[in-house]
């Protein structure tokens, strides 16, 4: 579904992703970690084209990124996205929040959009908040509407940008619980996280990314059986001792 | 003090049929109040524009909106209403030259010059409002309307200017305010809005004193009430739960 | 365009320039001596100044500017003649630079007002602590660093006001622009002559600010 191949991005001088190979298969969680300014955030902006690269390629179901022919947004609409701070819409309500894509780049009438969007909204746990706005929800609800606002889209594949590390610690549990269930329906998923509960619940792989590179990229026992690089051995005993 | 204040002044016939001083003073302010409205809805439309286009990628459009800000900014209202008013119509085509010149009411290519000066002159500056208001967004906002998979004018139409917007109504409030002001240079070249038809006042009837305290006035509460509906405009697009936009 | 003719005017444009810098230089200063005494007045304890000089800045900013000069050309010959008690007739200049200082002076005061309300409370203090008087502690230690973090604010807003003193045009006062004006009808290069004016405009104030820009970056660093 997803091919990253020899992939490399520089900002001026400094290399921020060196030479980075891996493959998500359809119905696969993989899940992306690594310490602060491992380019993992990075890469995966790279897989939907929000950062550019300049080597190597990124093929989507079939269409290749970073070639100058792709139609990016039509690529986009089907890719769906979550970020660390939410992004919602501020000036939008939630229901806008969550049909305005729908209607503006997929065409959907006016009363299609909005009932696709209350039963995400529904599904999420949110569906009485749906006439406040974000400024209103608090941090975890704000990141389910988020959730729900990229599954609106019918995506073939979700990408998870931190999800969680915005949040409160009390909140983190319901976004990972829909993401849990998400992952349980058979959802293409790729997340970037440092929650390694969650991995170790659902995820089929582990990507360990550090100074730009992928250092290790393993089924999901072996890297916390044994993980094979010492970076990895030293991110996880740190993480996991907490 | 050897003046005579004499306030019913204003109620007094000019002499020319049954015209009083102060309906010179209400065409004035009509001029004043059509010149401002037109320049503003150019400002505003040239305005946003430009500033967009000075937060695109593109070297290209950033630079050209660069490159209009500096020179109208650094260039005096005047010198540029000069310019609008006794150089421009010259390079125009021979007819539209000559129906500008000649068939047109001096009152109205006046008119329309003061509108194009100022308006092109405020767009400068209403430009530098939009592009701080869209940089004050967090750059995620944009990021994320493109990862749905918004085109780049949906993502500035939807997502980027109702916000910048709405960050920016204060400074806007202000060069509106501004551009009331300014278009008293108007009076230099002859057109008879609010500061000419004072001044005539002043000279036909010697009440100096009441013609510009009237004058100062009319201004005074226009302003005030100019800034009250814009505080009203304010409240109304306010959005709920939202303290302070572009915090990260 | 013929710019032998400029080349000619050259003498009265530098006379005109001349005027124009000196009414921008002299009105820069009587504007930031008046706006810094409004700004204090504004954030004094007493209810009765801080009223009034919030007033006259209110007053003035809503007001046009050609409006002010306009009407001190007319009005302030009258107010001398009263306080005076002669009939001596003031030139356009002094009304206009007296237009200029009272103009400027309300912008000046906000901007010097931000400056003095940037100062922490714990400086304030630390200047009473030493024992000093509400004056001192102003002259010494709040307006010094005040002025020193407003300088490109006050410089910028002195290169609008430079722009602005074409508007003396209004009272016949025969600034820069003037004088290019007048010499293009004359020589019947009024094309030439104004966009001359222009481009001298344009490089001086883009220059300006663009050393501004220069000095708020090493400012702020």
């Amino acid at each position: 579904m997803i091919s990253i191949q020899n992939v490399s991005k520089w900002y001026g001088d400094f290399q921020v992703l060196s030479d980075c190979s891996t493959e998500v298969q359809k119905g696969e969680v993989v899940v992306v970690c690594g310490p602060s300014g491992s380019g993992k955030s990075t890469l995966i902006k790279c897989v939907n084209g929000l950062e550019p690269f300049q080597a190597g390629t990124i093929v989507v179901d079939g269409t290749s990124v970073g070639s100058p022919k792709t139609d990016l947004p039509k690529l986009r609409s089907r890719v769906g996205m979550v970020f660390q701070h939410f992004e919602l819409f501020p000036h939008l309500s939630i229901t806008e929040n969550l049909t305005l894509a729908q209607r503006k780049v997929l065409g959907r009438k006016d009363d299609e959009a909005r009932r696709k969007g209350l039963a995400l909204l529904d599904r999420v746990g949110l569906s009485a908040h749906a006439a406040k706005f974000p400024g209103q929800l608090s941090g975890g609800q704000q990141q389910r509407v988020a959730i729900a606002r990229a599954l609106a889209m019918d995506p073939i594949a979700m990408l998870f940008d931190e999800p969680t590390s915005a949040l409160d610690p009390e909140m983190i549990n319901e976004v990972l619980d829909v993401m849990v269930e998400l992952a349980r329906e058979g959802m293409t998923m790729m997340v970037v996280t440092h929650e390694m509960g969650f991995a170790r619940k659902v995820a089929n792989r582990v990507i360990f990314m550090d100074r730009g590179a992928i250092v290790e990229d393993a089924d999901k026992d072996e890297f916390f059986g044994s993980p094979r690089s010492e970076r990895a051995q030293a991110f996880l005993s740190k993480i996991l001792s907490h | 003090m050897n003046y005579n204040w004499d306030w019913s002044v204003f109620f007094k016939s000019t002499g020319i049929g049954s015209e009083i001083y102060l309906d010179w003073f209400i065409t004035g302010l009509g001029w004043t109040v059509a010149l401002s409205l037109s320049s503003w809805v150019i400002a505003l439309l040239l305005g946003t524009v430009l500033g967009v286009m000075r937060t695109l990628p593109g070297r290209f459009a950033a630079r050209f909106a660069t490159v209009y800000v500096e020179l109208f900014r650094n260039v005096p209202l005047l010198v540029q209403l000069f310019v609008w008013y006794f150089l421009v119509p010259d390079w125009l085509p021979e007819k539209l030259e000559l129906w500008f010149k000649q068939d047109l009411h001096p009152a109205t290519s006046a008119f329309i010059s003061v509108t194009v000066c100022l308006g092109l002159f405020t767009a400068a500056r209403v430009c530098e409002q939009v592009r701080t208001g869209i940089q004050a967004l967090p750059r995620g906002q944009a990021m994320a309307a493109y990862a749905l998979g918004l085109r780049l004018p949906q993502v500035y139409r939807k997502v980027l200017l109702p916000q910048a917007f709405r960050i920016i109504i204060p400074p806007l409030t202000s060069e509106f305010l501004n551009v009331f002001k300014n278009s008293s240079v108007a009076s230099l070249i002859g057109l008879m809005e609010l500061l000419a038809q004072t001044k005539q006042t002043a000279e036909f009837t010697a009440n100096l004193f009441e013609a510009f305290t009237l004058a100062t006035v009319i201004y005074f509460v226009l302003n005030m009430a100019l800034m009250l509906i814009m505080r009203g405009v304010e409240k109304r697009v306010r959005v709920p739960g939202l303290i302070a936009l572009g915090g990260k | 365009m013929d710019f032998t003719q400029i080349v000619n005017a050259f003498p009265s444009l530098g006379d005109g320039l001349l005027l124009t810098l000196e009414l921008t230089v002299l009105a820069v200063i009587g504007g930031v001596v008046i706006g810094t005494l409004l700004a204090l007045a504004r954030l004094s304890n007493s209810r009765v100044l801080s009223w009034l000089a919030g007033f006259y800045v209110n007053y003035f900013r809503s007001i046009p500017l050609l409006l002010v000069i306009t009407w001190f050309y007319f009005v302030v010959p009258f107010m001398v003649g009263w306080v005076t008690g002669t009939n001596q007739p003031i030139g356009a200049f002094t009304s206009c630079l007296i237009a200029f200082m009272m103009f400027e002076a309300a912008y000046f005061c906000e901007i010097v007002r931000a400056g003095i309300q940037s100062i922490s409370k714990g400086q304030v203090n630390a200047a009473y602590a030493l024992g000093m008087t509400y004056g001192q502690a102003m002259r010494l230690v709040v307006l010094p660093l005040a002025f020193r973090k407003m300088t490109p604010l006050l410089l910028q807003q002195s290169i609008i006001l430079f722009q602005d003193t074409s508007l003396v045009y209004a009272v016949g006062l025969m600034d820069f622009l003037n004088v290019a004006r007048s010499q293009g009808d004359i020589t019947g290069e009024l094309h030439t002559f104004l966009l001359f004016a222009g481009l001298v405009y344009f490089v001086i104030s883009f220059g300006a600010s663009t050393l501004v820009k220069r000095l708020q970056k090493r400012l702020t660093v």
